[in-house]
């Protein structure tokens, strides 16, 4: 259908996209993999020589690398439990009849348009704070001690608040998954006196299944990265500190270039693996 | 065809969505009720819930105070711009893609999608660098064009999915009509396409409006959004929650409303097409 006129004129409307994404993915990148292969500390000399590998082994060996991939994969894994799990039950309830359905789920999907600067500091001031916080009153109506939130129990409080703000988004693809879910399969299984339970393992999860594969690779991938809601609560401190937040404070914080530059290269590498799984599901997607 | 289900089941169904829908929205209701409160009554316990003597005087001291208006107008710039100038750039290319696909369309389309994949904080030094070498720290500008290139693969994958939906043979009749590319895009497509830029444009003010990595990373005291606005409450101010709230209000307020036009369209936005 398409002439050969029309296929240069195409290229040439998609040329500004890939040229500049292609700019803004290899230009930093090259960047940071040089660096990481340098003594690079640009408050104190700046750049002293090649290291090779060193920085890559340093960063490994550092006392702070372990703990903060603990970090890393508890709230992920937390925040991820808790939204597909919660997600799915919400999803399926917001999916029956009821009145006020629309507001209900407008409500529900509020935390997701609430920036994270926000959303970090109203938790921490508003709902944590060990004096004035609400649940501290909640606590102390029921004559317990108030929890310091976010440096007795702060990963806790990391995943809480992340989760409220994923939750949303967790909840809303799989309501769109739900509801192209035959209505005339369920109601067959309804009729056939199928439990409510058995209902759900054998037509609504496997349904379900794909969705869930998508929301959680790109919840991974979006959740590795989080920084503002750690950066206004606990900077870090307490057991908080992810990998992202890791290399910030090297690089920025300490400005140690080179050794920051490898951390990034683990992080870039960490998030392929998980980018490459989505692009499959994807890929397979456009074939249809 | 719907299905049948007694009075009663409705309304426990309704019953429990609507309290644990104020639940999940509590937090930020009780945030638009302090920022009516005094500082007293905002730390008061037992909390007070609506009868208190409503007050917009946090939201003139935020104004006064922390010049808000400067943040807002930095927010929109950035928000407004980057999205402006990211559909400059992504409706050509979904375009091209969609109606003139060649073999690579695909892996153009997946390699797009992994660029929106580089963590942010890998990239953090040389983008910084960058930026002062060409004296972008600190502008709206630089904080534009980045916004852009982050959200750029998320434009064309939308656009790109709307567009694929406009059915092809309306394109064909128009040409059997002895339409030229000029009246094929003008009078056939703009119209059909319409629809799915509007969605594009939404979604996108929404996600860079909200963006917090590179608008706290690059920006200081001139080209500062809402974002890092309100991480400048962090401490001590962010003690005094009648005016942290106001603040919040405000920087919220116009994406919450936004928001709840794009629910659908986030779906798709944010599934890359994976999920509609």
């Amino acid at each position: 259908m398409s002439t050969k006129a029309s296929r240069s004129a195409a290229r040439l409307m998609l040329a500004p996209a890939v040229i500049l994404l292609l700019a803004w993915m290899l230009v930093p990148l090259t960047m940071t993999l040089i660096f990481s292969f340098q003594r690079y500390l640009p408050m104190r000399g700046g750049f002293q020589g090649w290291v090779g590998f060193e920085n890559y082994a340093r960063f490994i060996g550092s006392s702070a690398f372990w703990p903060a991939i603990q970090t890393t994969i508890i709230i992920v894994g937390g925040v991820l439990l808790i939204t597909v799990i919660l997600g799915i039950l919400l999803a399926i309830l917001l999916d029956q009849p009821m009145w006020g359905q629309g507001m209900v789920r407008i409500l529900v999907i509020a935390p997701f348009f609430v920036m994270p600067t926000v959303s970090g500091l109203v938790w921490k001031n508003m709902f944590m704070d060990p004096n004035n916080g609400l649940l501290s009153h909640l606590w102390r109506f029921f004559g317990a001690d108030p929890v310091i939130w976010l440096s007795d129990a702060s990963m806790l409080s990391i995943i809480l608040i992340v989760s409220w703000q994923w939750l949303p988004f967790a909840t809303l693809i799989l309501l769109t998954a739900i509801q192209s879910l035959d209505s005339e399969q369920i109601e067959a299984a309804e009729m056939d006196g199928a439990p409510v339970l058995s209902r759900f393992w054998h037509i609504i999860l496997p349904h379900l299944a794909r969705a869930i594969t998508i929301v959680i690779l790109i919840q991974t991938i979006f959740l590795l990265a989080i920084f503002a809601e750690i950066f206004v609560t606990t900077q870090g401190s307490f057991g908080t500190r992810t990998l992202t937040y890791l290399i910030y404070q090297r690089v920025l914080e300490s400005q140690n270039v080179g050794l920051g530059s490898a951390g990034g290269i683990y992080a870039v590498i960490l998030a392929n693996i998980f980018a490459l799984l989505l692009m499959r599901i994807v890929g397979k997607n456009l074939d249809r | 065809m719907a299905r049948s289900v007694t009075t009663q089941r409705k309304s426990l169904n309704t019953f429990i969505a609507w309290t644990i829908g104020l639940l999940i929205f509590f937090p930020i209701l009780w945030t638009i009720l302090t920022s009516f409160k005094t500082e007293a009554q905002a730390i008061a316990d037992p909390p007070v819930w609506f009868f208190f003597d409503w007050t917009l005087e946090n939201y003139r001291v935020v104004q006064e105070r922390s010049n808000y208006n400067r943040f807002l107008w930095n927010s929109i710039i950035i928000a407004g711009g980057s999205t402006i100038l990211g559909m400059i750039i992504a409706i050509p290319a979904a375009w091209s893609m969609a109606f003139v696909p060649s073999r690579r369309t695909k892996d153009i389309l997946l390699w797009m999608l992994s660029t929106k994949m580089l963590p942010a904080v890998g990239v953090l030094y040389p983008i910084y660098l960058i930026f002062i070498q060409l004296g972008l720290l600190d502008t709206r500008i630089g904080l534009t064009i980045v916004l852009m290139l982050i959200n750029l693969p998320i434009m064309v994958w939308m656009l790109y999915t709307y567009f694929k939906e406009i059915p092809g043979e309306i394109l064909e009749a128009a040409r059997m009509d002895g339409a030229g590319l000029k009246e094929e895009i003008l009078y056939v497509l703009t119209p059909m396409a319409i629809p799915g830029i509007a969605s594009t444009v939404l979604l996108n003010i929404i996600l860079a409006w909200n963006e917090a990595f590179w608008t706290l990373n690059l920006t200081a005291a001139r080209a500062a959004p809402l974002t890092a606005f309100i991480a400048s409450y962090s401490s001590p101010e962010g003690l005094f929650y009648a005016k942290l709230s106001a603040a919040s209000t405000m920087a919220i307020a116009p994406i919450l409303i936004l928001g709840w036009f794009s629910q659908k369209q986030l779906v798709r936005g944010l599934t890359f097409g994976a999920v509609k």
